[in-house]
């Protein structure tokens, strides 16, 4: 398909535009009525008694269809993810039925009052801690963004894959979790000088297990209680997970029941066979934590048409870096020839989702829609080729390159690679 | 009473003293340490599952590949395939030199650095229906099997926890760490 070239920057407007093509308008002041027989014609909500309370609040029926997308293997039907919807969301915290997903022998059931945690190793004193005793420590909230280090793999491939912006790149959620800081327990247990890497088990049907820099516990890593207020939900690691703010999914190990202090990793399968980095001379970038900066829009996006011609849309979409706070997020409509800086919704936090937005003016021509982030570290997300030229095709994590979404002149909007 | 306004000032400066020393207080997180002493879990099998390089918490036991080979085809097969070349389950041998072709296969013989962390993790999580119900004796068997099937190991050579960290994996120098500098 032809690129038809436009002047990018003229199809942004500014808000006081905006509001001058509304002002002035009025509605017709309506009769009273006193008749009963409008009852009829009034919303069926209306005339009757709706529904009782309920125990524990769900969905409206309408939004029957915002829902994780589940990717599992058919004969390990535990092992596998679930995609957040993040095309079909807004703001910046994921609601926590609908959290990405990624587990390794399925979602175990664990009584918290059976679950221990035990602090071992290069400690002075080995410890144990019941759930009850870590809800009694002081508790600390942070909102964080926990994303897989897989996420967005297919833009690895040499084709685009066409399915939904969340179904895509949604192995990444945001939410406050709540709980001890991981500082506390480690000096409670005498961390000895020796200490340098701790290695985290999970109590799920895999075992999970990694091994973590100490120096990332004494940071600002978490022991998470809570997600979004309430108790973590099972799949996200009930009774208790770590929270490591910025680093890929697999180190925020969920069901923790031990930290094993040692002065080496333990090069655990997750951390050698997967969740490495595969580079084109054959070797692979190990220990490679932290997720660096990335944007995605979230609306209008794949699959989405858009329904008028000429229409004004709010592109939309959201930022987070590893690395620390997202500085800038720029929008293009015509892949990246011109860029403007869209709005960055407060606030703009550490570590966390950063809501993005801008009015676009669209006029039926044929556009690609692309968002760039920067983050206070000053890295800028790259090109997909840019990326690719670094890494290679067949690294298969940390894929934060640029997502373009290609709109033709009949609105429909498709996934591409512009490069 | 009168009061000029140097007692004024002595006051508020004695309220401002108080005031800090209170915030001073709070702002220093009080906690009851609630810990319990775990020294009698720390040396029990259950809490030590992680396998180092060096062999450390590797169990007694042995195996060579001709038993491994039947455990292979009774417990393994199914998911990993025939000859474990893959299926529903990734491969896991073969593919030795892939890593920098055009199609590179991450197996277990081509890719993986340690010969330790197959033990691992074959005993925390294979088969995933029923983990932790193969003995030592038939992991050893199973990591002879896979490792023989490259030549990483001669056919007829006994693992166990001696030997099983004596392996040269063919990927051993393959990976270099990103942290600490992240970049």
């Amino acid at each position: 398909m032809a690129r038809s070239p436009l002047h990018s920057r003229r199809q942004f407007l500014q808000y006081t535009a905006l509001g001058g093509a509304f002002a002035g308008f009025s509605l017709p002041v309506l009769a009273a009525q006193t008749a009963p027989d409008f009852r009829e014609i009034l919303p069926g909500s209306m005339t009757r008694a709706g529904a009782d309370f309920s125990n524990y609040g769900q969905p409206s029926a309408y939004e029957k269809k915002v829902i994780r997308w589940i990717s599992a293997n058919s004969e390990m039907t535990g092992n596998g993810v679930s995609w957040s919807p993040l095309h079909e969301l807004q703001g910046t915290i994921t609601p926590n039925g609908l959290h990405f997903e990624r587990h390794h022998n399925g979602v175990p059931d664990i009584d918290p009052a059976q679950h221990e945690l035990l602090i071992d190793g290069l400690v002075e004193r080995p410890l144990k801690f019941t759930i009850d005793a870590l809800k009694r420590y002081p508790q600390q909230s942070r909102i964080s963004f926990i994303e897989c280090g897989g996420n967005s793999n297919s833009s690895f491939r040499s084709k685009p894959i066409q399915t939904p912006a969340g179904y895509a790149h949604g192995l990444v959620s945001n939410a406050e979790w709540t709980g001890v800081a991981v500082k506390l327990l480690l000096e409670e247990a005498g961390l000895k000088p020796a200490a340098k890497w701790a290695i985290a088990e999970a109590a799920d049907g895999a075992s999970l297990n990694v091994s973590i820099p100490v120096d990332k516990l004494l940071d600002d890593a978490m022991l998470a209680l809570y997600q979004n207020g309430e108790r973590l939900r099972p799949e996200n690691g009930y009774p208790v997970r770590l929270l490591l703010p910025g680093w890929e999914g697999i180190v925020n190990v969920k069901w923790l029941r031990q930290l094993r202090l040692q002065q080496t990793p333990a090069m655990t399968r997750d951390e050698t066979s997967q969740y490495t980095d595969l580079m084109p001379d054959g070797t692979a970038r190990q220990f490679s934590f932290e997720m660096a900066a990335k944007s995605l829009i979230t609306s209008p996006s794949q699959g989405m048409t858009l329904p008028d011609n000429p229409g004004i849309y709010q592109v939309t979409g959201l930022a987070w870096s590893g690395r620390g706070k997202i500085t800038r997020v720029e929008v293009s409509a015509d892949g990246g020839e011109s860029w403007v800086d869209a709005d960055l919704q407060a606030p703009i936090l550490d570590k966390a989702f950063t809501r993005f937005s801008l009015p676009w003016q669209w006029q039926g021509q044929y556009a690609v829609l692309q968002s760039r982030a920067t983050d206070d570290s000053g890295y800028v997300q790259p090109s997909r080729e840019q990326l690719i030229a670094n890494r290679g095709r067949h690294g298969y994590y940390h894929f934060n390159a640029i997502i373009s979404w290609e709109v033709y002149e009949d609105g429909y909007i498709s996934h591409i690679y512009p490069d | 009473m009168k009061m000029d306004i140097s007692a004024i000032s002595i006051r508020i400066s004695l309220l401002l003293v108080l005031f800090w020393c209170s915030a001073a207080l709070l702002a220093e997180p009080q906690y009851q340490a609630l810990g319990q002493s775990a020294s009698e879990l720390t040396e029990q099998p259950q809490w030590n599952l992680t396998i180092s390089p060096d062999g450390t918490g590797l169990p007694p036991g042995s195996g060579d590949a001709k038993v491994g080979q039947q455990i292979f085809e009774q417990r393994c097969a199914g998911c990993h395939g025939f000859d474990a070349i893959g299926a529903s389950a990734m491969p896991l041998v073969g593919e030795l030199g892939s890593l920098r072709s055009e199609y590179p296969e991450k197996t277990v013989n081509s890719y993986w650095p340690y010969a330790t962390t197959l033990f691992d993790y074959i005993r925390r999580a294979m088969p995933p229906a029923a983990p932790y119900s193969l003995s030592s004796h038939e992991i050893y068997a199973l990591c002879a099997y896979i490792l023989s099937q490259d030549g990483i190991i001669e056919a007829n050579v006994e693992l166990n926890e001696v030997t099983l960290p004596q392996v040269k994996m063919p990927n051993r120098d393959g990976f270099s760490a990103v942290y600490p500098n992240n970049r």
